[in-house]
């Protein structure tokens, strides 16, 4: 496995399977009265935070912690990041910490491959811009897999904003290497011009696909981008790519529904399809701790993890 | 082996001692008479080229003159003294990236004997006192002259005519008009601007860039930037823009000139109103000749320019479009800026590239050596046609007696690795650091006098 988890599309699939499997072996832990391991004892990890994402962190800071590592978390508010100290110097900063691993999340896309040139630790993407979110691809696959018992032929529906969504890209990169068949639903304007390029189906009709889909997954919609045009009115987004109770319907008796939240209940999911029981939204949360502390684990290189 | 250093060290093919004066002190810049020795002419033949008070004596097989500089330059090409179209110097007010006496070195280090600084510095060159101050510092460094464009509008904001007139009456005769890092959008003003310098024999040149169409813009909209999520500058905004002002340019009967074109859609459109006899031109920067926007998977900064860096497709139709003439010249966009501006996120970073050193050499590697041009043609294209276009006449002429004795010589046999830190320019950012490149620039000469021998400054 490489150095870093930057993209899901630098994951080859041993890499991804190690990492579910692993995964798996550290949820079990979880269920036991100590949840505590000490295989990251004397690792820093640094939670580097120019963007606000207290659910990103609280997941990053549980996993490198049940794994007894040293956390520091450091965000961009009220720190020198504010005063315009730059990533590079930022990056300086964790070098002469000796932080062993650095979990990134920026607003800017590739921040995580500029912070890998400039520091000696691993680098963990936890989100750059409108790029890529590996762990949250790691975390939904590992919740389809613990859900459908399988992703191989998996037929996965990813609906809303593409363009903007690094969920989106690093879903479709992962799930095309686990072999899942991933078909990207939304209008037009909001997806990427050269999607037809991507591993992966597209379509602009929910209504037809979401029958044909074991898993749907619906991405948070940003009610600013009506006013850049991408969309008439929430009203109609919602109307139009907006999973309701009668498209839930739809859906196969075994699918399940996936977001990865914040949820802006009634645009892009309704509120009694957010609480069904084939919504797998706290699931994901739960298990998104897991993930991460498999990729900690495995990228800082700890003991090994105990029977 | 450096870029600059190589004469010192190469032992191959003879190039130690090419271009080092044979006179018992070295090279001296202050000899008023130069013999050229055996330099292949554009057109392929070599001869003798005398060099006295500034101009081309005489040309023939085996000159002679008392007391003359002899220069071997058996092997080395001929070409008249670059020009560019469209180089930042930064000064006034980014001393730090760039100033005249450093940009117009690098220039001179790259063949170039004469370059238009862009109006974009701070203040603006959008009177007659900023395009004067730029002209006499160009003056005092020397090296090459500089020719100062002209802001269309006042402080390039886009609202208001600059005063064009005054500034092509001052002592820099400015010609070329632009408003380069910002496009002239208003169609109105731009119907304006192309009208009002026919009184002089001006020509706009625009940046085309739709704004609505690259708000946020960061990479070229396709593949790349939807892959690495950067946001999309899609090639339509450039070529409506060309669309446009064709179509002005024509409706009004003026001058047209096109900055940096870098999609295969503009050199359609560029060639279809050539076709028709409209009075337009356009540059092609070293950088879109030679690089796709693949390069930007590694979220260096140093690959970040405007317009992006495209496809191998619009790459394969630049090339194309400049071989047949329909883009007209290269031009550098050479654009310093210091490495905080660089060393930074894709989205934060500064637009540009530096470019005056290399633009021969990739231009050797992306047209010479691909047999879609001869010398011959680089010369038209680097020198004779940008000179033409901006209204020089000290400039762009063919090597015969009597002309004036601007040109350079070049060894096209060489190959070295781009090295950033050898260069004079104040500033580091160029894509092709690392890069093996062919060709190394021997001697430039301005007017007679040498302000490059043997590969290295005066």
């Amino acid at each position: 496995m490489n150095r870093h988890l930057i993209s899901a599309g630098d994951l080859t699939r041993d890499d991804a399977l190690l990492i579910l499997d692993t995964a798996d072996e550290l949820a079990r832990m979880s269920d036991r009265p100590i949840k505590k391991l000490p295989t990251l004892r004397g690792r820093t990890v640094v939670n580097l935070f120019f963007e606000d994402s207290t659910r990103t962190r609280i997941s990053f800071e549980a996993a490198a912690k049940r794994l007894s590592a040293d956390v520091i978390n450091f965000s961009a508010k009220g720190s020198s990041v504010a005063k315009g100290e730059s990533l590079k110097d930022t990056a300086q900063t964790l070098e002469a910490m000796g932080a062993d691993g650095v979990v990134i999340r920026h607003s800017a896309s590739g921040a995580p491959h500029r912070l890998a040139g400039w520091v000696r630790g691993s680098v963990v993407n936890a989100g750059d811009g409108t790029h890529e979110h590996p762990t949250q691809a790691l975390l939904d696959a590992f919740t389809m897999r613990r859900r459908l018992g399988r992703l191989e032929g998996l037929r996965v529906t990813i609906v809303g904003d593409i363009l903007h969504s690094r969920v989106a890209r690093s879903n479709v990169l992962l799930l095309h290497t686990l072999g899942a068949d991933v078909t990207l639903v939304g209008p037009p304007t909001l997806q990427p011009v050269a999607v037809d390029t991507w591993p992966c189906a597209v379509s602009y009709d929910l209504t037809a696909t979401v029958p044909k889909s074991d898993v749907i997954m619906m991405l948070r919609v940003q009610q600013e981008r009506m006013k850049a045009a991408f969309f008439p009115s929430v009203r109609e987004y919602s109307r139009r790519y907006g999973l309701d109770a009668a498209r839930m319907g739809m859906l196969p008796e075994h699918a399940i529904v996936m977001h990865p939240g914040p949820m802006n209940r009634g645009v892009e999911i309704a509120a009694e399809v957010a609480d069904a029981p084939r919504s797998t939204v706290v699931e994901q949360v739960a298990n998104g701790v897991s993930v991460r502390m498999a990729v900690l684990y495995l990228l800082l290189g700890g003991m090994a993890v105990p029977a | 082996m450096t870029e600059m250093g190589a004469s010192g060290t190469a032992s191959a093919a003879g190039t130690a001692t090419h271009g080092a004066a044979e006179t018992p002190d070295g090279p001296r810049r202050a000899a008023a008479t130069w013999l050229i020795r055996g330099a292949r002419s554009a057109s392929g033949e070599p001869e003798d080229l005398l060099i006295r008070d500034g101009v081309i004596a005489e040309t023939g097989r085996g000159l002679a003159a008392a007391g003359a500089a002899v220069i071997d330059a058996d092997g080395l090409i001929a070409l008249p003294g670059l020009v560019d179209l469209h180089t930042h110097l930064r000064e006034p007010g980014r001393e730090d990236a760039e100033t005249v006496a450093t940009g117009t070195a690098a220039a001179a280090l790259g063949g170039f004997t004469a370059v238009h600084a862009m109006a974009n510095t701070e203040p603006a060159a959008d009177t007659a006192g900023v395009v004067e101050q730029v002209w006499r510092l160009g003056r005092q460094a020397g090296r090459s002259d500089v020719y100062p464009v002209g802001a269309v509008t006042q402080g390039l904001a886009g609202a208001q005519l600059a005063e064009l007139g005054a500034m092509a009456d001052s002592a820099a005769r400015v010609r070329i008009f632009s408003d380069d890092g910002r496009c002239v959008s208003d169609a109105l003003l731009m119907r304006r601007a192309l009208e009002y310098v026919k009184a002089f024999d001006g020509v706009i040149a625009q940046h085309a860039q739709e704004p609505r169409l690259t708000e946020d813009a960061q990479l070229n909209e396709g593949e790349m930037a939807g892959k690495l999520g950067l946001a999309g500058w899609p090639a339509v905004a450039e070529e409506a823009v060309i669309a446009r002002d064709c179509l002005l340019a024509a409706h009004v009967d003026s001058r047209l000139h096109i900055c940096h074109v870098s999609t295969a859609g503009s050199v359609e459109i560029i060639r279809w109103a050539k076709s028709k006899g409209w009075r337009v031109t356009a540059e092609v920067t070293p950088h879109h000749l030679l690089l796709t926007d693949e390069l930007a998977a590694s979220y260096d900064p140093v690959y970040k320019v405007n317009p992006p860096l495209r496809t191998a497709v619009d790459v394969t139709a630049l090339r194309a479009g400049l071989a047949d003439g329909t883009i007209d010249c290269v031009a550098t966009d050479h654009a310093p800026h210091p490495a905080e501006d660089k060393e930074t996120e894709w989205a934060v970073a500064a637009f540009g590239m530096t470019g005056l050193e290399t633009a021969l050499r990739v231009v050797q590697e992306a047209m010479v050596d691909t047999g879609l041009l001869d010398w011959a043609g680089v010369a038209d294209r680097m020198s004779v046609r940008p000179a033409l276009i901006g209204r020089l006449t000290g400039h762009g002429q063919p090597l015969r007696a009597g002309a004036a004795a601007c040109l350079t010589l070049y060894d096209p046999s060489s190959r070295a690795q781009v090295d950033p830190s050898a260069s004079p320019s104040k500033s580091r950012n160029t894509p092709f650091a690392g890069m093996a490149l062919p060709g190394r620039v021997i001697a430039t000469f301005l007017r007679g006098s040498p302000s490059v021998i043997d590969g290295k400054l005066t």
